[in-house]
């Protein structure tokens, strides 16, 4: 039998190349259609009541004068919402939250849903929200990190031990010549996607039709399938475009159950979109964090310790605890190393994933310790970075199954012009007399694989469809992913016609833990693969082929045809080969996910090193990043383009966790007071300037079959240290809290 | 009680019966025109999703009661390309992958052609990224939109010279 499988993926014209994205025309023109945009016959419009303390219960709605509104179809509060089949309070995996679904009259943080207004229009339902004007009996709100006890929970983010230790720690401080001892803040995030949660759900019978942005397609399925007691067969969900996601929108949702659920009590299709506002509460976030590094170095400057407590919190109802001290397990190579999580119950919505989960506010913290033990040492931060290069897994020992991190030190440390920097700080100034610095930090983010299925199907006129269920919030899977299928199938793009975004063809596993190309595309390689394997077979048994006989030597696929491996002389056209054997589509099945044995016996992680320039006003402290470049090594690039502008983004969001984005709490309500675009700061177009990305080139054989790490996080981490670094460097002050606030840098 | 009001949407004279006057202009095109090219991120002036241009300049339309804009002459971005081929704004967001996930992006292209129109930050990077700061982008795909508006005037200048001459 013919051996393509064990063979190295032959990359074809398609992947590596820079090409558009191909959904470039639909977004353009603005006929991409995202969920809210579905306009069903007979539409109601929901409207969500948000509950405006943060503890206590709701005493009175006033639901008569909603009803009474000229519009207004249905009030639904806890006294006459329909039962659910499936416990909202119910974990039934890994990525299951309590959902707040009006369960009952409690209300455990501001912004939960405390009613939701039906209308004939999207006017009659948001004036009846309003006229609900409820009441409460209020309890004092526990919203800061310091108002409830912390606790040793386990495990932090999903399913990551809570305390890892590795080496002697006590020897570690006890080694130490150099100490770093210093405690980091950073501040509540939330993800705002551009487009809020939206859904638009009718039923027919029971079976459930949602068009919804999902970062996860088959596990959404089975959450509401769970909550309304039907099989996950009979949800169909259509998620074609997602208008961003950043980990907010993998998991089922309180306000789009309830919209599931006025679609069943109303008989009608509802459509709900979350109001800004209200995306500060029911859909995750991420959780504030406390953080202590302690640093031990000795006299050569070799790191004895990296001891890195985490304190974060959670809610009242329900677990996630940001895992953001596992970021300094994987990185230097510190004789002793300690990662510890504590929770703090607050009266918040339950935290979660977002862009790189842990790692983002872990980096931020461990990346300002190194430099200030840099400092403390009087060497070069990369230097020292350097000095302490892990050349296998701290902690384990385990091989890398590749790191390309000297080289993205090298290269961006080169294009930044980081030679002859001042080791103190205070030293530059632009012409303006602005003051200068420049720091640095080191990127890292694992590359898990989940798991995915696909299908692809060699028509017989030689053009292919391939099938899986992956998301587009953005990365460009409608894109890298049909670049992995046409190479699979040895095709050019235009013949392949690439279906996604819908639950019912095969699952492509989750968009997120940066694994997706990785995880989808694999499986896509694996389906195309299965298609010239079985076209191989036929062509080598048919004695019309000039292929027959030539098995053993194996097969190439190419621009449609199918070669003898190292013969290019013999080939045959895909439709000639199906042709003569009776004209029958060729369908080949692919899965991907990483065997347990490979997951154990290397370390993988993209790495990176991303340096900063800072201007920094000297008598009103405005702060501006000026410039910054990030150097990236993260496996097989299937799209330049693309992967270049997620790194960019990520790093943008180094830039706006930096400086920008804080949700604040009104101690006394409990209520964010920040909560909408106005008051929570993310970068403006004004704020991005002299950002450049190089990818560096890194062969990882054992990945997956693909080579492919994944970009879609990693791009914060690194940037965020990098940032604080530059403003220390300019000003000589370090701010260990973030975002770092003109008023903190005024009065250090 | 309802309230006719005329509009010139896309090039096409519109008379629309409006029966609420809560109606913005942005929830008209979305809910009841079935354009919903316009997106909303904010509702409330400020994330420019929902710019269209009004009267050839760009506006918040989600910050516009509908029934004020009787007589207007309204652009979305469903009015922009001539049949297939695409405004010089739209190809130089694809050229320079202006966007990632695209929610955005008819906003952002609607503020570039408004930007370009007014004239006041030609081909200069930075005046072009203050010009674009009132439009979000939450997936920052800030590097590509201001190259693509750069691009976008320049092509547009030339094609204009093309016809002068
Ligand atoms: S939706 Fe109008 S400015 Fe945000
Ligand atoms: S492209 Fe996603 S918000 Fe701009």
């Amino acid at each position: 039998m013919p051996d393509i499988l064990s063979r190295p993926f032959r990359f074809g014209s398609n992947s590596g190349q820079p090409i558009t994205r191909r959904d470039g025309i639909a977004k353009v023109t603005g006929t991409a259609i995202f969920a809210a945009d579905n306009m069903p016959d007979r539409l109601l419009h929901a409207v969500i009541v948000p509950a405006g303390i943060a503890r206590g219960r709701v005493t009175h709605l006033d639901a008569e004068a909603a009803e009474a509104h000229p519009g207004v179809t249905h009030v639904i509060t806890p006294q006459n919402r329909p039962p659910l089949q499936g416990d909202p309070s119910a974990k039934t995996m890994m990525f299951s939250f309590r959902i707040e679904v009006l369960q009952d009259d409690a209300v455990r943080y501001a912004g939960q849903p405390i009613a939701m207004v039906l209308g004939e229009t999207l006017e009659a339902a948001t004036e009846g929200a309003h006229l609900l004007s409820p009441r409460y009996d209020v309890e004092p709100a526990r919203v800061r990190l310091d108002d409830s006890p912390s606790f040793a929970f386990d495990p932090a983010g999903f399913g990551l031990p809570a305390d890892v230790e590795h080496g002697d720690v006590d020897a570690g401080h006890r080694a130490a010549r150099w100490v770093v001892d210093a405690t980091y803040e950073t501040a509540a995030q939330y993800h705002n996607a551009m487009e809020t949660h939206a859904i638009v759900a009718e039923w027919d019978g029971d079976r459930l039709t949602l068009d919804m942005p999902s970062q996860a397609l088959a596990i959404s399925c089975a959450a509401y399938a769970f909550y309304f007691g039907i099989p996950a067969g009979n949800v169909t969900l259509r998620s074609p475009y997602l208008g961003g996601g950043f980990g907010s929108k993998a998991f089922a949702t309180g306000p789009q159950v309830l919209a599931i659920l006025a679609a069943r009590m109303t008989g009608r299709p509802v459509k709900l979109m979350l109001t800004r506002q209200q995306m500060f509460g029911p859909v995750g976030h991420r959780g504030a964090t406390r953080q202590r590094l302690r640093l031990g170095a000795d006299d050569r400057a070799a790191l004895t310790v990296i001891d890195h407590e985490g304190l974060a919190e959670t809610s009242s109802f329900d677990d996630f605890v940001e895992p953001a001290a596992g970021a300094s397990q994987g990185l230097y190579a510190a004789r002793a190393l300690r990662s510890t999580h504590r929770a703090v119950r607050l009266d918040i919505g339950t935290p979660g994933p977002m862009r790189a989960p842990g790692e983002a506010s872990g980096s931020a913290a461990l990346e300002c310790a190194m430099d200030e033990m840099a400092e403390q040492i009087g060497i070069d931060p990369l230097e020292f970075r350097l000095r302490n290069y892990a050349e296998t897994e701290p902690g384990t020992g385990r091989p890398y199954s590749s790191k390309a991190l000297r080289e993205c030190y090298m290269q961006a440390a080169e294009r930044f012009g980081w030679a002859g920097r001042p080791l103190k700080p205070g030293q530059m100034r632009d012409d303006n007399g602005l003051l200068v610095g420049w720091g640095m930090g080191t990127a890292l983010f694992p590359c898990p694989m989940f798991a995915a299925e696909a299908r692809a199907t060699l028509r017989p006129d030689g053009t292919a469809l391939v099938e899986t269920s992956a998301a587009d919030m953005g990365q460009g899977a409608w894109t890298a992913l049909a670049q992995i299928a046409a190479d699979s199938l040895g095709l050019p793009l235009e013949k392949l016609e690439f279906r996604s975004g819908h639950s019912g063809l095969p699952d492509a596993g989750v968009a997120g833990g940066s694994g997706h190309t990785a995880t989808a595309g694999g499986a896509l390689h694996a389906a195309g693969s299965d298609v010239i394997r079985q076209l191989g077979e036929i062509a080598a048994a048919d004695p019309a082929s000039p292929l027959y006989g030539s098995g053993n030597a194996g097969f190439v696929a190419r621009d449609g045809r199918l070669y003898v491996a190292d013969d290019d002389s013999r080939s045959e056209a895909f439709a000639e080969i199906i042709g003569r054997a009776g004209g029958a589509a060729i369908t080949g099945n692919g899965t991907a996910s990483r065997p347990p044995e490979d997951a154990e016996r290397h370390a993988m992680s993209s790495h990176g090193a991303v340096f900063a320039e800072v201007k920094v006003d000297p008598d009103l402290y405005q702060m501006r990043v000026t410039r910054m470049v990030g150097a990236f090594a993260a496996g097989r690039i299937i799209n330049p383009r693309l992967a270049e502008s997620q790194l960019m983004g990520g790093m943008i969001w180094g830039i706006s966790f930096a400086l920008h984005e804080e949700a604040r709490h009104d101690p006394r309500t409990g209520r964010i007071v920040n909560a909408d675009f106005a008051g929570y700061h993310v970068p403006v177009n004004a704020d991005v300037r002299g950002l450049e990305v190089i990818t560096v080139h890194e062969d990882d054989p054992y990945v997956n079959a693909l080579g492919i790490k994944g970009v879609g996080e990693i791009g914060i981490t690194g940037a965020v240290g990098a940032i604080a670094n530059a403003i220390w460097h300019a000003t000589g002050k370090r701010i260990r809290r973030f975002p770092i606030r003109i008023e903190d840098l005024s009065t250090a | 009680m309802s309230i006719s009001i005329t509009l010139t949407l896309n090039g096409a004279a519109r008379d629309i019966a409006l029966d609420d006057t809560r109606v913005t202009l942005l929830d008209l095109l979305r809910e009841r025109l079935a354009l919903p090219g316009t997106k909303k991120g904010c509702d409330r002036g400020q994330c420019g999703a929902c710019t269209v241009l009004v009267n050839g300049r760009r506006l918040n339309s989600c910050l516009t009661l509908a029934v004020t804009l009787d007589g207007a002459e309204i652009t979305t971005i469903e009015g922009l390309a001539e049949g297939d081929e695409l405004h010089p704004v739209q190809s130089a967001f694809i050229e320079n992958d202006g966007f990632q996930c695209g929610y955005c992006t008819p906003g952002q292209i609607m503020s570039a052609v408004g930007l370009i129109a007014e004239g006041h930050a030609g081909e200069d990077l930075e005046r072009i990224r203050e010009g674009m700061s009132g439009n979000l982008c939450r997936c920052a795909a800030y590097h590509g939109i201001t190259l693509a508006v750069r691009e976008a005037t320049r092509r547009m200048a030339e094609d204009k010279k093309g016809q002068a001459a």
